[in-house]
């Protein structure tokens, strides 16, 4: 028998729509949703089958036997499980209380479940791994709009002039971002592309422009002093949104082209030529402000330069610009109902210390990092055990050796997956979630120019035996008597309780997988009805808040210092055929990009006598890596690059096990080495030290 | 050459590989066996942008197909209606003939099954109407498939620039 299910991938976060045709039981077919993406899907989205018909993923229910991390388990039943993790945390809040447990995922729109799990044991702490990510371009965006770095929308299709500082599209895939820009430059749009290194999607560009690491900041406030001098801005939009204009022209006064080119290597002759194109293109303009920019402590302030760009060019709520994402209230809809909406509110103040201790970060996810100097000191009060939701943080945060320190002060690890994550092996307890092709999840909402409910369906059985969380995190709520939270018995009552009153039912979802909100999209109105969410209403150059918690709303430029003889700024980035840390072990993939490579100039390869496929040896803080070279002539000198998500210490991943190197446990220090005004983790700011490795020392991490 | 045509558009490709995979994941294949390949030429110095290019490389399906008269077995096939070759497992009595017959390496070895694999220009989707899974899936829509009368001089232009403008490097 033939089926053809609407769903959305899990391969990665971007969670495209797709359909998946089954063959008695078997999928065998999965592509883009023809209706959004017309069959379009990455090579990821295809290893999708793979992934789920493999055996080396969690099969079943696991708790930890021996010392943690020492890889002993033991296989249980679901309810053996299940009794352990409620039993572990009743024991562990009836003596610390709700809020010492905290609990972290990657984001998304799947969140009801696990914050209302949370929520209802009385505890704030709920996390994300966005410190790691793009907290910086989220709080400047905030910082000038009130709107987060979510509430817009990169018009790329019909946008004339893109800037892009390493967010490099081509690589790091979003098919619906990925075939818009390529639209965009069949049509002529400009794109200036700048980073540390080039990529598939620098290659692509008008302007390719090196620029010294650490240097983005350097660049924007000459860009802005141009644009500024040669009125190359939309003074309409300006005067009528913006206030304190005139001390943002008088505070990059200094900073002109001439100045940043001794910063940034960029010729002030090219910066100027940018601004000109500037004044003929706006405001169909976008400088991306970011997506992974947990970089540098100065990240934050790269980031609200750019985001300042946007609006001096006008480029906002325009065609080809940035616009406003509509959610079904803008659209006089009504929203989906939420579990969380109905647990009572919880009062005690965050452990990370957001909201209270540091006011100017967003207190929704607060910052991850942060919890492991709780759970050392103590301070505010203990915090005892964690539920890793699909979340890998020994993977995507610094410095392996300090995380261990910290989770070795807890009671219980509770890790919900799908995968071998570094964190899950590291912990107490594995539920193993089933994989996107074997689950229904709830209805979720995607903000848009158009607003749209999305469903993922479950296209398959469960290939073994895993659970999806809707019923993972009902039964662990049923057994510390907070099943009252969880009023449904299967998923369809689910669905139907998130549909109430929007005169929706899960039928409506079955022709294309989802249901947009309207017909025709509504653009507001640029002179009156724009709504920005800052205590003045408008467009804030100079941030109150910011200000308030000790934060210069223009921040100096401060040089960064020569990097010490054989010390590299250590980059990483993506390949296209993985997913940060989730794909490595996937068979299709790992044929095609097994191992992580270090890119380095061939100037300073040469003077190390290293070519292409030599070892290097890299060094941080007693941290000693080999991997081998790559050189080239297109990374920066001050910078050497890897692909992140490699040396898996996970021994049943045989594909994945021991094979390159794990940029991250070279970011020493880094837990704690952090962007102050935007959260971000600084992980370029602690330097590697490279040398050429003996033939002797030819051995895995 | 078949009556289709296989054909990319330079500018397009972003080589990301995901023609590879979606070839692999709809014919089963194991690690071992790529039926189409993507190769990167550059990157390289083109006025003051280093550009890369990659070049997509399926079956040619030949007019003259050296790989179908050295099989022993007659599993290796033109299919007469419109020249596809292809390979039958039924057939196939993996002695690897075709692999060393052919000019370029097309023929691959399964070694889960011990037989040769091909592209067939996914011959079971084009009888129902749709494209190969290349075709269909690929991002930017940078390949296409057509009958090869319907092959407009535009591709052949594109082709052109392939080897004019993105020359491979003297390395």
């Amino acid at each position: 028998m033939r089926k053809s299910v609407f769903s959305m991938c899990g391969m990665c976060t971007v969670r495209c729509p797709i359909r998946v045709e089954v063959e008695d039981g078997v999928a065998t077919w999965i592509e883009g949703n023809p209706h959004i993406l017309a069959g379009s899907l990455c090579g990821k989205g295809s290893a999708g089958l793979s992934f789920h018909y493999q055996e080396e993923r969690p099969q079943g229910p696991m708790i930890r036997q021996g010392l943690r991390g020492g890889g002993q388990w033991k296989r249980v039943t679901w309810e053996t499980a299940l009794d352990y993790v409620a039993d572990n945390l009743s024991r562990i809040m009836d003596k610390h209380g709700g809020r010492s447990v905290f609990l972290s995922c990657r984001g998304g729109p799947f969140l009801d479940l696990p914050k209302t799990f949370l929520k209802s044991l009385g505890s704030p702490n709920f996390t994300n791994h966005d410190a790691s990510c793009a907290r910086n371009v989220h709080h400047a965006s905030l910082s000038l709009y009130g709107l987060g770095r979510k509430d817009f929308i990169y018009d790329l299709k019909k946008c004339r002039h893109l800037v892009l500082y390493g967010r490099n599209m081509f690589e790091s895939l979003k098919v619906k971002e990925a075939k818009d820009l390529m639209d965009g430059l069949s049509s002529g749009m400009r794109l200036t592309y700048v980073d540390v290194r080039q990529t598939v999607t620098g290659s692509k560009a008008t302007r390719f422009w090196m620029v010294r690491p650490g240097s983005d900041y350097a660049l924007n406030l000459a860009i802005i002093h141009a644009v500024i001098k040669e009125k190359a801005f939309d003074k309409e939009f300006v005067d009528r949104w913006t206030s304190a204009f005139d001390s943002l022209a008088e505070f990059v006064e200094p900073y002109s082209p001439q100045w940043a080119e001794k910063q940034t290597g960029i010729p002030a002759r090219e910066i100027f030529e940018l601004v000109q194109e500037l004044g003929a293109d706006r405001p169909r303009v976008v400088f991306h402000p970011g997506w992974m920019l947990s970089r540098y402590l100065d990240s934050f302030y790269a980031s609200r330069s750019a985001h300042i760009l946007n609006i001096l060019m006008g480029s906002v709520e325009v065609e080809g610009g940035q616009i406003i994402a509509k959610g079904p209230g803008d659209y006089q809809k009504a929203g989906l109902h939420s579990l969380e909406g109905r647990v009572p509110k919880v009062a005690e103040k965050r452990a990370d210390g957001v909201g209270w201790k540091y006011p100017h970060f967003d207190p929704g996810p607060g910052l991850f990092h942060l919890f492991y100097s709780a759970i050392q000191e103590e301070d505010p009060y203990p915090v005892k055990a964690y539920i890793s939701y699909r979340h890998d943080p020994l993977t995507g945060f610094p410095d392996r050796e300090a995380q261990r320190a910290g989770l070795n002060k807890l009671d219980l690890i509770v890790a919900l997956d799908a995968k071998f994550g570094e964190t899950a092996w590291y912990g107490d307890v594995i539920l193993p979630l089933s994989g996107y092709l074997e689950k229904d999840s709830p209805i979720a909402v995607q903000k848009g120019k158009i607003p749209r409910f999305i469903v993922r369906r479950k296209a398959i059985e469960p290939v073994y035996e895993s659970k999806p969380e809707w019923w993972i995190f009902r039964e662990l709520a049923r057994r510390l008597g907070l099943g009252r939270y969880f009023p449904y018995e299967g998923i369809e009552e689910l669905w139907d309780f998130q549909l109430e009153g929007t005169g929706l039912t899960i039928r409506d979802f079955e022709e294309k997988g989802f249901v947009d909100l309207s017909d025709e999209p509504v653009f507001l109105d640029r002179k009156a009805g724009l709504k920005f969410k800052t205590p003045s209403g408008k467009i804030e150059f100079f941030s109150p808040s910011l200000e308030q918690a000790g934060f210069p709303s223009l921040a100096v430029y401060e040089e960064k210092e020569p990097l010490p003889e054989g010390t590299f700024r250590l980059v990483f980035g993506r390949h296209a055929v993985h997913a940060h840390g989730h794909t490595q072990n996937n068979p299709l993939l790992h044929e095609i990009f097994p191992e992580n490579t270090l890119w380095i100039n061939e100037q300073v390869a040469k003077k190390m006598e290293v070519r292409s496929g030599d070892f290097i040896e890299l060094s941080a803080g007693g941290v000693r890596v080999n991997v081998r070279a790559y050189v080239t002539p297109f990374i920066h000198p001050e910078a050497v690059f890897t692909v992140h998500g490699f040396g898996r210490t996970v021994p049943l991943l045989k594909r994945a096990f021991g094979v390159g190197f794990a940029d991250q446990r070279l970011a020493k220090g880094c837990l704690e080495l952090y962007d102050r005004a935007g959260g971000g983790i600084a992980y370029l700011e602690s330097c590697v030290r490279v040398r050429k490795a003996a033939e002797k020392e030819m051995t895995a991490t | 050459m078949s009556q289709y045509v296989l054909s990319q558009d330079i500018d397009r490709c972003i080589g990301c590989y995901s023609c590879e995979v979606h070839c692999k994941a709809n014919k089963n294949l194991p690690e071992g066996p790529r039926l189409c390949r993507i190769y990167q030429v550059g990157p390289r110095w083109v006025d003051k942008v280093p550009r890369v290019a990659f070049s997509f490389i399926a079956c040619f399906h030949c007019e003259k197909p050296w790989c179908v008269p050295v099989c022993p077995s007659g599993a290796m096939q033109k299919r007469p209606e419109d020249g596809i070759v292809f390979v039958d497992p039924e057939k196939c009595i993996g002695c690897k003939l075709c692999i060393y017959a052919c000019p370029w390496g097309v023929p691959q070895w399964n070694p889960e099954s011990s037989k040769a694999v091909k592209c067939d220009l996914c011959k079971d989707r084009v009888d129902r109407g749709l494209q190969p899974a290349c075709v269909t899936k690929c991002i930017t829509g940078c390949l296409y498939f057509e009958k090869k009368e319907f092959m407009p001089t535009e591709r052949l232009k594109q082709h052109e620039r392939m080897v004019s403008i993105y020359p491979p490097t003297d390395e």
